[in-house]
């Protein structure tokens, strides 16, 4: 709901300032401390829930708080075991993390959406935009972190030789071909993090501008709008982290299969 | 809603979090999945082996009823076949007993009957003397017709 001030700068202006991240710094350097903040927040949230479990595991019969840690896990890891064939340290770890993280990022979404700006507000932090994955910032940095683990899969499972081989020879495996090969294989490789950090982002971002949209509502037209966008979004913020998560397996599980 | 420096510091974020679960979080909680796994695969198996020793004792409780049953009746008509022989063997030892004492009382009878002519005999010898000696008192010497008389008492007898 607008307060005086916004409503004096008028819709547009309330929703360019609930979407204006809190940051420092210029140009390139520039920090959204709100995103960093968040995002580190959510993540040690989520080590903190989970290092308790696992802590406390016991194989006898589990407490609450560790069935709901394991069942994730046993999720977690059926998804990992149903794309991904082989055995990895880093592979399961990684889509657990991806999951809970971005699930917490998307949470954020659901808090009203003048509620924390509101706290930061009287705390004297004009800007505050709460759910990280509405930072394209935040979303590539999950993407291209995946995607420095593609390359990073490609180089040690199949060697340099191999892979570049694959670049040049794959998918039309004659000499002639090899430019359109490489340009068709810089596509493949570029869509695969951009498609993920633009997913998850613009699912997000659509989702927080339609909340600030209600809110810009008369107060008894809210909550009839307000309710079924956010039970609807319950499920767009599972889904869209369970599809960063089986995404991300399934790109390292190609990263790991020979041609 | 640019590309800035947020990036590097989300991926440090990233990497940090990753690296945590991978060596604090993942490893405990997997292990302890797997062991309670097994230890149900045990539970189930230690209950089945259970279930079949139970199975068997009941097989071998019904077997040993069954044969107890047998022997039970075995018994039972043993005993009855002796208590006919008992039966029959006293009804046996009565007979012979009462044959017995039929005989003894016969003997006595005879005997009785026996002493009784004896008596009526030498009473009848001696009435029969006295009234032949009354008739005969002066005819007759006793001494004399001794073996006469003895004789005609005899065959009272």
């Amino acid at each position: 709901m607008a307060t005086e001030a916004h409503a004096a700068e008028g819709a547009t202006g309330y929703i360019v300032h609930h979407l204006t991240p809190f940051s420092v710094g210029e140009g390139f350097w520039t920090l959204h401390l709100d995103t960093l903040f968040f995002s580190a927040a959510l993540g040690a949230l989520f080590i903190w829930f989970f290092k308790t479990a696992a802590e406390k595991a016991t194989t006898g019969v589990p407490s609450l708080s560790q069935n709901f840690v394991e069942m994730i896990i046993e999720f977690v890891d059926q998804q990992v075991k149903d794309s991904f064939h082989g055995k990895s340290d880093l592979i399961p770890p990684l889509a657990l993390t991806i999951f809970c993280w971005v699930f917490l990022w998307n949470f954020m979404d659901l808090f009203p959406v003048d509620l924390i700006p509101g706290v930061a507000g009287m705390m004297g932090v004009e800007y505050m935009r709460v759910v990280p994955s509405t930072d394209l910032n935040a979303t590539f940095a999950l993407a291209f972190s995946v995607f420095f683990l593609i390359i990073y899969y490609n180089l040690k499972i199949k060697g340099v030789f191999n892979f570049s081989k694959e670049l040049l020879l794959h998918p039309f495996n004659h000499v002639l071909l090899i430019p359109f090969n490489i340009l068709l294989n810089i596509v493949e490789y570029i869509a695969k993090p951009v498609s993920l950090a633009l997913r998850l982002f613009g699912n997000l971002y659509a989702g927080e501008l339609i909340f600030i949209l209600i809110a810009l509502m008369p107060w008894y037209i809210q909550p009839l709008l307000s309710f079924p966008w956010a039970v609807f979004h319950i499920l767009i913020i599972t889904l869209q982290a369970f599809i960063f998560m089986v995404l991300t397996i399934v790109y390292l599980s190609m990263a790991h299969e020979d041609h | 809603m640019s590309i800035n420096a947020t990036l590097i510091g989300q991926m440090i974020t990233f990497t940090l979090l990753v690296w945590f679960t991978m060596k604090y979080v993942w490893p405990p909680l997997m292990e302890a999945l797997e062991e309670r796994k097994s230890k149900i695969a045990e539970g189930l198996a230690a209950a089945e082996k259970g279930q079949e020793r139970m199975e068997l004792a009941e097989k071998r409780a019904l077997t040993y009823l069954k044969e107890a049953k047998d022997q039970s009746a075995e018994i039972v008509s043993r005993a009855q076949k002796r208590a006919n022989e008992v039966v029959e063997e006293s009804k046996g030892n009565a007979k012979k007993e009462g044959d017995r004492m039929i005989d003894a009382a016969k003997a006595q009878i005879e005997q009785e009957i026996q002493q009784a002519k004896e008596g009526l005999r030498q009473e009848v010898a001696a009435l029969a003397l006295s009234a032949a000696e009354q008739i005969l008192k002066k005819e007759i010497n006793k001494a004399e017709h001794k073996a006469i008389i003895t004789k005609v008492s005899n065959q009272l007898g």
